[in-house]
């Protein structure tokens, strides 16, 4: 390891010096006379940053800690319950476009049951319209085929007894009249 | 004269007494060696025994610094 | 090379550690325990620091935390963590006071590591005095809960019975190496990456002195960075091994029979 071989040659170096460090009286950490002022300030050091600790630093930190525990613990407890409300709430969406939907459903029908009536209540209207109409214009060409059967029979019996005079006889109005209506109804 | 043949013997001595690292990086270099060896089989309980290594490290360095302080004492105390 | 520039090559790896008064720059004696010094001034530093990471940082006690509260927060999981795992659960007790240790030695490593700054954990008075601390208190701590069961940590029962007596030695030994090692571990590893950053920056103005210069000077300039970049790395290392160990430790005294 280098360290080592550095460390060696350090103290080969260090002894060109040795005589004068000697007399200033060797390492300080063997010079005793500093050992009461040392360990004085150290044992007052040592028991200014325990009292820190004991009474100030551990507990705060101890605490702080436990409230990290607990918060974690107590969000994970309050995303259950947000995650059990958000599966309710979707539940009575679910629920609620059910209804809507079955609402939606009933009205058309409704609608439709309406629009049915009326439609029907027309088209019954319209029908006994059409018959009626149907009805009169059926009495109507009746009483024009009967005007035009009487008004042929009328010329029928005209010309019969035109054509008869002309052939020089004399009409029988009842022969030709019975005649003719025999023709005309045949 | 006498002085400077006893400031002589305390200087190799501090020269001896300074091989005494090499001691230590053997020991060292022992210990993580095999701590690594040991960790590469089993890597999941090397983890668990790093404090041990540095436990281990602790004991075979504070040779090597030993022997450092023997080199100091001799050159600056003796 | 060394011959060259050593004429006029001025070293002082020591320099940064020196000890002396904030009011007259003056070395201290022993009696003046109370006078502010420059090892003083850095605990000060260090102990506002943690004030404003620790106290003032979490202040909002935001939810969402901001950076300073994010960090807060970090070093505390980090130290608690680690506490929890090494000691067990019964070991948090002692949480305040392992916190208390890593946010010093934390911070006093990484102040120290500002140019011109003194690091107070290099010197052996203030790791030792923390060692010794953690060494007492762990073993009064092991004997209160457990009496004389706490003996049974150096009576080896799983090691045949002839060797029993041998193994205890070595582990009361080893006991009571403890203190020394944690806090030389320590100091010793502060002390020398500063004192080798010392060195190479002694080295680095040759080129004003000999055209060996031309070589040596970038090399010393990145051997310094480099050292740097190490030294971020161990002042971290070193506050989390001092933990770590301290929380070793803590389990033997808490359960010895493991």
């Amino acid at each position: 390891m280098a360290n080592e071989t550095h460390a060696v040659e350090a103290a080969a170096a260090v002894a060109g010096h040795a005589a004068e460090a000697a007399e200033k009286g060797g390492m300080p950490q063997l010079d005793f006379s500093t050992f009461p002022n040392q360990i004085f300030w150290l044992l007052l050091a040592l028991g200014a940053i325990y009292w820190l600790l004991k009474n100030i630093a551990i507990p705060r930190i101890a605490g702080i800690l436990a409230d990290r525990a607990g918060t974690i613990t107590g969000d994970l407890e309050a995303a259950e319950q947000y995650k059990l409300k958000a599966k309710d709430a979707e539940a009575a969406y679910a629920k609620a476009l059910a209804d809507a939907r079955a609402q939606a459903q009933k009205i058309i029908a409704e609608a439709r049951a309406a629009i049915q009536k009326d439609l029907d209540a027309a088209t019954a209207k319209a029908d006994a319209d059409i018959a009626a109409r149907v009805a009169q214009s059926e009495v109507k060409i009746a009483e024009i085929r009967a005007g035009a059967l009487e008004a042929v029979q009328i010329v029928a019996t005209e010309t019969a007894t035109a054509i008869v005079t002309a052939l020089g006889g004399k009409a029988d109005m009842g022969a030709v009249n019975a005649a003719v209506g025999q023709r005309v109804k045949g | 004269m006498e002085g400077d043949i006893v400031q002589m013997g305390a200087y190799i001595g501090a020269g001896l007494a300074c091989t005494g690292m090499g001691g230590a990086a053997v020991g060292v270099g022992h210990v993580v060696g095999n701590f690594i060896s040991g960790a590469l089989r089993n890597p999941s309980a090397a983890a668990s025994q790093t404090a041990t290594m540095f436990i281990g490290i602790a004991f075979a360095e504070a040779l090597g610094i030993f022997s450092f302080l023997v080199a100091l004492l001799l050159m600056f105390a003796v | 090379m060394a011959e060259e520039a050593g004429t006029g090559l001025v070293f002082h790896p020591m320099e940064p550690f020196k000890i002396h008064s904030m009011f007259d720059g003056e070395p201290i004696r022993w009696f003046e325990f109370f006078v502010p010094t420059n090892a003083t001034l850095w605990m000060a530093i260090g102990v506002v620091m943690i004030a404003l990471l620790m106290v003032v940082g979490t202040l909002r006690r935001a939810l969402v935390p901001g950076r300073i509260q994010s960090l807060a927060e970090l070093a505390y999981g980090f130290v608690h963590k680690m506490v929890e795992d090494v000691a067990g659960k019964d070991g948090l007790v002692y949480f305040p006071y392992i916190f208390t240790m890593f946010l010093f030695i934390l911070f006093s490593n990484f102040l120290g590591l500002i140019p011109m700054a003194f690091t107070p954990t290099s010197h052996i008075a203030v790791t030792g005095v923390m060692a010794l601390g953690v060494f007492i208190g762990v073993t009064a701590l092991g004997f209160m809960k457990h009496g004389s069961h706490f003996l049974n940590l150096f009576w080896v029962s799983a090691a045949p019975l002839p060797l029993r007596p041998i193994l205890a030695v070595i582990e009361v030994i080893s006991y009571f190496v403890r203190p020394v090692s944690h806090s030389i571990r320590l100091a010793g590893n502060m002390m020398a990456g500063h004192a080798v950053i010392e060195v190479f920056a002694a080295f680095a103005p040759v080129i004003l002195i000999s055209f060996v210069g031309v070589v040596v000077t970038p090399l010393a300039l990145l051997a310094i960075v480099g050292m740097y970049a190490l030294e971020i790395l161990v002042a971290f290392v070193q506050a989390y091994v001092f933990t770590i160990l301290t929380c070793v430790y803590l389990k033997d005294a808490l359960h010895p029979g493991h």
